[in-house]
């Protein structure tokens, strides 16, 4: 089992001379979701999470694209950048690939970052730049009243599909993996002790990490993660998964199966050595993405934690490391030497 | 036998054959040994966007024409003296702008039945009297080529290939091109493969012997060099000279440069280009797509960054979003559009100033912005940097528009130190700008300007936010005030139209002083019309000449040229863009000509155009 550098994701942003509390972090906007909303929830948590970083707060900088959870840079006391429908990825590149003195954080929802940006989201992922996503998926379009999104479950009755949605809904866990990413990780939006460890793994972690926040719309898509609320039914329904321990719930294990593939199966039933034990820095993406499919069809048992989190370099890095390369090789660049470079002729 | 040279002024050639023929390279090389000859010269290469469209098909036509002369040129020339056909389609392609008694030299070897079949010629016009109206020059090109690399250990197929420069070598001697740069840069070029090296060196030799020898070319011809102001000359195109003046502009801004692009036809060169130079702290970021290039862009001019971002047309209409979001949070951003034949894919290689209104009027909302046109490939370099310049003082996208014509041609070009280049720098925000002493108004404008401070992150205290969302005047906060929004529009539109301010007055050429028709244009048409004026000028006629680089705002005389005059005449390469705006702005009845065949305009076409106004009078 390898180990991971821990804190390598902030090591180029310059530390707070003086301590940071939440109330640094509140701006001075009032915040406007709807009462009840999610959001709320992942806002206190994140301003009360983030001081522990230690960072210059003039150092963190939170980019969304359009969507409820887009207005978030609004409310942070940092520099924040509300900017196009899907867009956030690609903007938050060329800030992070270029200063890597900043935290960079991408604030975006599942229709912003699967839908409509799912391109940017992709790409991001496998080039690794040194970004924090984070993706709140209410499974709903709230904006814009109640449409159903790429993660809306097949069949969904929304005013966009009276009789029912027609497409299968993307996993954003496995669509991540798919995409190559270093990071993964998913957690909820009532669970504030677990939201916050993620995201501090996740604000560690040099490259990008995805972190999918189950979020409730109280609105169009009331009680969507209820299960994993309901305290008669949550510790049975999610799957804890801790770098180095065994994956279970209250009364549920994973365990390879006889098939190749890995199955949940009654605690009680398994002995303790066969409990699949989670391991996620492993190299090879194919057990994260079985771990991430283990919540279809229908919630029956949810992974919750961190799926991935693998050491590549991060693409800032290397963008800057072939400018010094450059540099090393042949001395900073001279405009003069440049504009005569090749064949000249003199006249006069 | 000694050979008769005769002196002209100025000649015309056009390289031609199939898109594998490598016509666009030897067309390169023969106007690199022009231009280390001292002649003034103009390049127009014309190529299909098919990499290798079907052998010997008229679609795969590739063709390169130079014009070279012992005085100042304005254009590539509007019909060859002299064409090379490689094979029968090249020549079928190219006869109808060869005008009577041009000399053509063609590919014997090429013209065989089956290639003649293919481009639907009954006979082979190099043995009917099909050709009797030209100096036709039959050269077995391909078996001479074979023939003379027979020492070498080459495939027959390998040394086929030399035969464009078996070509270049005689077209050298015919025109006494130097000859030692061509060697020199085959040595680099096949640095790794010394026997290509060699083979190519010793078919570009054969080619000029044949020259030298041979009784089909009686005559040479000697084009003295040009006398141009004194200076340190290079050839530069113009997509190279937009890299060069992006990398300048960086320097001058003293800005880290970040560009985000994505490849397209005819814009690539310069993605290319600037990757080379990051020893320039240059950032070249190959995007997803057209969106993601604009929007690391925008990011990294929010972080502090000269941001970036070049494409063709469809690219533009892609990125429109982005570049409202960049008018809106009043970031300076550079998109370059590099014109080409359009609405969708058009035509990818031709040339067309089709954009101009998509560059004015193509986001949603009210969305001003600044646009700069080059006029000439060299002048690439300079409108790059004022574009820059306008970027970086007024917090604002600029749209610099250039073509495939300007891009891909090329001219000698003085090249200017350093040192003359304008300083663009500019100062981020340091501190809090409130009345107060302690408070940050990201929206608070400069007076004269009106440009808001550029805070970028890492700034203490100066924490803010800002978005697509309408912001309150100063706080910048969002706000759906009714008064609040009608104010922003007229701030954003008054900013930019304060720029008229701070470029130079319209110029007119007039050298007398009493010509009652003007002829005005912009971007790239300048070399055309201006070669039209000199014919009019020449055979006695008056006309005036004035040529718009920035299309907004407009220079704040040119509501006072356009009236002066009792026609104006404006030739564009679209349906009269510009003409509607002028129409609209100045109430003045522009006479529009416009044709949009993918090519640039001829000098002789626009001054028949002109007199005809003239007459008209």
């Amino acid at each position: 089992m390898s180990e991971i550098q821990n804190g390598r994701g902030l090591s180029l942003v310059p530390k707070s001379d003086v301590k940071l509390g939440m109330k640094d972090f509140k701006s001075d906007q009032e915040v406007r979701w709807c009462p009840g909303c999610g959001d709320y929830a992942i806002l206190a948590a994140v301003q009360s999470f983030v001081p522990e970083l230690g960072l210059k707060r003039e150092n963190m900088v939170f980019v969304s694209g359009i969507g409820c959870s887009s207005r978030f840079p609004y409310y942070m006391n940092t520099y924040g950048f509300h900017s196009i429908h899907g867009r956030a990825p690609a903007i938050a590149t060329g800030l992070a690939a270029s200063r890597p003195d900043l935290s960079v954080w991408v604030i975006t929802g599942d229709g912003d970052a699967l839908s409509i940006g799912g391109n940017h989201l992709i790409h991001a992922l496998r080039r690794n730049v040194n970004l924090n996503i984070l993706l709140f998926n209410n499974r709903i379009y709230g904006l814009t009243k109640g449409q159903y999104s790429p993660t809306s479950e097949i069949g969904k009755i929304t005013k966009s599909t009276p009789m029912g949605s027609l497409d299968k809904p993307f996993n954003p866990v496995s669509l991540a993996i798919g995409a190559e990413a270093s990071f993964v990780a998913r957690t909820i939006d009532s669970d504030r002790k677990h939201l916050q460890s993620v995201l501090r793994e996740a604000a560690e972690h040099r490259g990008t990490s995805l972190v999918e926040i189950y979020q409730n719309c109280n609105i169009f898509n009331d009680n969507a993660f209820e299960q994993l609320k309901d305290p008669a039914q949550r510790d049975d329904i999610t799957l804890r998964l801790e770098h180095g321990q065994p994956i279970v719930s209250a009364s549920k294990a994973v365990r390879r199966a006889a098939d190749g593939g890995i199955e949940v199966v009654p605690r009680a039933e398994v002995r303790e050595d066969e409990i699949l034990v989670h391991d996620a820095h492993r190299a090879d993406p194919s057990l994260a993405f079985a771990l991430s499919r283990l919540d279809e069809p229908a919630f029956e048992h949810v992974p919750i934690g961190v799926f991935r989190s693998v050491e590549r370099p991060s693409y800032d890095e290397l963008m800057a490391g072939q400018l010094e390369e450059a540099v090393g090789d042949r001395g900073r660049g001279d405009l003069d030497d440049l504009l005569l470079a090749g064949d000249t002729w003199r006249i006069g | 036998m000694t050979k008769q040279v005769q002196q002209l002024d100025r000649v015309i050639i056009r390289f031609a054959g199939d898109s594998g023929d490598g016509m666009q390279l030897t067309g390169d090389r023969f106007t690199a040994g022009t231009a280390e000859f001292g002649n003034d010269l103009s390049t127009l290469p014309n190529f299909p966007a098919e990499i290798r469209a079907p052998a010997g098909t008229l679609p795969g036509v590739s063709s390169f024409q130079l014009h070279f002369a012992d005085h100042d040129i304005l254009t590539p020339g509007d019909a060859p003296n002299v064409l090379v056909a490689m094979n029968p389609a090249a020549l079928k392609a190219n006869l109808g702008d060869l005008p009577r008694g041009a000399d053509i030299i063609a590919n014997t070897d090429e013209f065989t039945k089956r290639n003649l079949q293919k481009v639907g010629y009954d006979g082979n016009p190099l043995e009917d009297d099909s050709l009797a109206e030209w100096r036709l020059h039959p050269v077995p090109l391909t078996s001479l080529t074979v023939k003379a690399l027979e020492g070498f250990t080459l495939s027959k197929k390998d040394a086929e290939r030399s035969k464009n420069m078996f070509a270049l070598g005689l077209l050298s001697w015919l025109y006494h091109r130097p000859t030692e740069a061509t060697i020199q840069f085959l040595e680099n070029k096949f640095a790794k493969k010394p026997d290509i090296a060699k083979a190519n060196i010793a078919a570009f030799q054969a080619g000029w012997n044949y020259g030298e020898t041979t009784e089909s070319f009686s005559v040479s011809y000697e084009v003295k060099p040009a006398k141009l102001p004194p200076g340190v000359y290079r050839n530069i195109s113009g997509n190279q000279a937009l890299a060069y003046g992006l990398i300048a502009a960086s320097v001058q801004a003293k800005l880290p440069l970040f560009l985000g692009s994505y490849p397209i036809t005819p814009a690539s060169d310069i993605l290319h280009e600037l990757s080379k130079h990051k020893r320039f702290g240059i950032r070249t970021f190959q995007a997803e797509d057209e969106i993601a290039g604009v929007g690391a862009a925008l990011g990294a001019a929010f972080g502090g960054a000269l941001g970036v971002t070049t494409t063709s047309g469809p690219g533009v209409a892609l990125k429109a979003e982005t570049v409202g979001l960049a008018v809106t949070t009043e970031l300076p951003l550079l998109v370059v559009d590099v014109q080409r034949a359009g609405p969708s894919t058009g035509m990818p290689t031709k040339t067309e100033q089709t954009d101009l209104l998509m560059a004015m009027f193509g986001r949603n909302g009210e969305s001003p912005l600044p646009i700069v046109a080059p006029s000439t490939p060299s002048d690439c370099f300079d409108a790059a940097i004022e574009a820059a310049r306008l970027a970086v003082k007024y917090r604002t996208p600029v749209m610099l528009l250039s073509d495939g014509y300007l891009a891909n041609g090329s001219e000698p070009w003085k090249v200017p130190s350093a040192a003359e280049l304008p300083d663009i720098s500019t100062e981020f925000a340091t501190g809090p700008n409130g009345e107060d002493g302690v408070t940050f108004l990201p929206f608070k404008r400069d007076a004269e300007t009106l440009a808001r401070p550029w805070a970028i992150p890492g700034t203490a205290g100066l924490e803010h936010r800002i978005g697509g969302i309408e912001k309150a005047e100063n706080t910048g906060n969002i706000s759906y005030d009714p008064g609040n929004h009608d104010k922003m529009v007229r701030l954003r539109q008054a900013k930019i139209d304060g720029i008229a301010q701070d470029i130079p007055p319209l110029e007119v050429d007039d050298p007398d002083g009493d010509a009652r028709v003007l002829v005005i244009g912009w971007g790239s048409t300048y070399g055309p019309i201006a070669a039209a004026v000199r014919r009019i000028r020449k055979s006695g006629g008056k006309v005036a000449q004035a040529h718009l680089r920035h299309l907004n705002p407009l220079p704040a005389n040119t509501g006072e040229v356009l009236r002066a005059y009792d026609k104006v005449l404006l030739p564009e390469i679209n349906l009269g863009q510009l003409a509607l705006l002028l129409r609209a702005r100045f109430l003045v009845d522009i006479i529009s000509y416009n044709r949009v065949r993918g090519l640039p305009f001829k000098a002789e076409e626009l001054a028949g155009v002109i007199q005809d106004v003239i007459d008209s009078e």
